[in-house]
């Protein structure tokens, strides 16, 4: 039985329809990616999903319980990673993990055990006394991962966890969002707009002005864009062409001086080539299809980075602000 | 039903708050500091409210009032910077009930306004006020009491405005007019009839005449009985815990 089963969700504010028709299915165990441009409807989702909003019409069901009857059992399942921070910037490390463990009502004896094996997790068990205002983005992200799993829950909702970071910290956050599933035993379900990131997710679901345009596994995806394009570069192009033509049975052009043909399979591909061909080869490289590339196909447009981190500013903005009431 | 261990820590989080922000205690206590001698010591020379009290003795129990105004509204109102910055939302997707929130939000500003208030109130032998052990555990009872009431009000009005654009809003047509007509200042029966109904439902006139009761023995300043504003201030401190929880029940 699927852990999230979400069928013929929709939620309309007013006369606007922020998501319709959606349905979800996601197995125990697994990193789940829902993709989109901001505005597609996958907050709204992420927040009915959370019990924080409820649907207009539609079903959503998690870990066996329906996410407006039984809120208090859905919310005690979960686990969240929101898109804009929630830490409190005035606490250490070490506070803010405790205000959750409490919250959750984890049991006094271990909630000591278990934020420093959290803290440890995420590399941060030596800063656990610092006041989270002077955490960098990727820290404060790492403790909100860490957060999300002091009360051991069965599903990770983790909304563009990797939104602001530069790459090195990404490239962190993701080795361990990998291996939640294996050593934390939880599913993951997760937003994001990098598309190459999305790559880790076992499936994927792509939503547009919110409705689901397509699902499937990365590979499936890509599949649908058409195959694998490999690039040839012999010493006598004319030949190889016809050889290869010859041998595999498909079109092969030339473009600046290269040869390159389209497959479904370029990995298995290319051994055959060299194989066949091998003594005349100067160069080969294989250019897979990116979700990049799917996602343009069924939306007709790309996702900008620009478009999403816009409210950031705003935020600071208002943080500022906030700071000079406080002293007045 | 109430979780203690939410409550627990909400109210925690912000004793913790509070004392790391020494220099925010200053700021806080600094205004009432200023009503008194500055505004009391001035009008103590232009006007005698009688019967051998002092003008600066007869507004004491309303800079009492006023620090734990001050203090409980903008303790309540947290939650508006709470939901703006997101903090709400990682509460609100915990297991908790929203009256847990409701409490533990309501006792963190009652204990955080009853320090302020009782740091204040130290200031009485200065102001010739003579208070006995027994009347100085009463008046921390009414000012536990009266701040509860005000933090369960600051959170009603806390539920109604998303972002903190409404911070002066609040501060100019809700907090500023309270303090006026509580009693604070005047006497609520010299008031003119309409401002008179006005601070009849104010809960912070029942508060200040509480404390009045201590501080003022048997003068004619004192509008209500001692029986009436506790008990107005248990049914308001009721009334808006059950109001907020309902309005944070529901969801969109």
């Amino acid at each position: 039985m699927p852990i999230i089963r979400v069928e013929h969700l929709s939620k309309k504010f007013g006369t606007v329809t922020a998501i319709d028709d959606v349905s979800i299915e996601v197995e125990e165990g697994t990193i789940f990616g829902f993709l989109g441009p901001n505005g597609a409807g996958k907050s709204t989702t992420i927040n009915i999903l959370c019990t924080l909003l409820s649907p207009t019409s539609g079903r959503a069901m998690i870990a066996g319980y329906d996410c407006i009857k039984d809120s208090s059992m859905v919310r005690k399942a979960i686990g969240i990673v929101f898109q804009d921070p929630t830490l409190d910037k005035e606490l250490t490390a070490y506070e803010n993990m405790m205000l959750h463990a409490y919250l959750y009502n984890v049991k006094r004896s271990e909630i000591k055990s278990r934020i420093n094996d959290a803290l440890k997790f995420v590399d941060l068990y030596e800063r656990r006394k610092d006041v989270v205002k002077k955490f960098s983005g990727g820290m404060k992200r790492r403790l909100e991962v860490a957060r999300g799993l002091i009360h051991r829950p069965r599903i990770l909702f983790l909304d563009e966890p990797t939104l602001g970071l530069d790459p090195q910290s990404r490239a962190n956050l993701w080795d361990f969002i990998t291996d939640l599933p294996k050593k934390h035993n939880v599913t993951v379900f997760m937003t994001t707009h990098y598309m190459d990131e999305a790559e880790v997710c076992d499936r994927i679901s792509i939503i547009d002005s919110g409705s689901i345009i397509a699902t499937g596994t990365p590979d499936e995806l890509k599949k649908t864009v058409g195959g694998d394009v490999i690039y040839i570069k012999t010493a006598d192009n004319k030949k190889a062409k016809s050889e290869i033509e010859k041998i595999f049975d498909v079109d092969v052009s030339e473009k600046n001086d290269e040869l390159f043909l389209t497959t479904l399979k370029g990995d298995s591909c290319i051994p055959e080539i060299i194989k066949a061909i091998g003594e005349q080869v100067l160069s080969v490289r294989l250019q897979r299809p990116t979700l990049n590339d799917v996602f343009i196909k069924m939306t007709g447009k790309q996702i900008r980075d620009e478009e999403i981190s816009s409210t950031d500013t705003f935020k600071d903005e208002m943080r500022a602000y906030r700071r000079r009431f406080d002293r007045g | 039903m109430i979780e203690a261990n939410a409550v627990y820590v909400l109210v925690l989080r912000e004793l913790i708050k509070f004392f790391r922000a020494k220099s925010r205690l200053v700021t806080t206590l600094a205004r009432p500091v200023i009503w008194l001698f500055l505004i009391g010591g001035g009008m103590s020379r232009l006007v005698s409210p009688g019967m051998g009290v002092d003008y600066m003795q007869f507004i004491f129990p309303g800079i009492l009032g006023m620090t734990i105004l001050f203090s409980s509204i903008f303790s309540a109102i947290s939650i508006i910077w709470d939901k703006e910055f997101g903090l709400m939302k990682g509460i609100l997707v915990a297991p908790v009930s929203r009256f847990s929130i409701v409490i533990g939000k309501a006792l963190s500003g009652t204990i955080v306004s009853t320090i302020q208030a009782f740091i204040i109130l130290l200031l009485f032998p200065f102001l010739g006020i003579k208070l006995s052990l027994l009347s100085i555990l009463y008046v921390i009872f009414i000012c536990l009491l009266l701040s509860f009431a005000i933090s369960t009000l600051g959170i009603v009005i806390a539920t109604f405005y998303e972002s903190f654009e409404s911070f002066s809003v609040i501060m100019n047509f809700i907090v500023m007019p309270m303090f006026f007509l509580s009693g604070a200042m005047y006497p609520v029966n010299k008031l003119p009839a309409i401002l008179k109904v006005i601070s009849q439902i104010n809960p912070l006139t029942y508060g200040v005449d509480a404390l009045k009761h201590a501080m003022l023995k048997g003068s004619d300043l004192i509008d209500f009985s001692v029986a009436t504003d506790i008990a107005v201030l248990i049914a308001c401190s009721v009334a808006f815990t059950i109001i907020a929880g309902v309005i944070f029940e529901r969801k969109k």
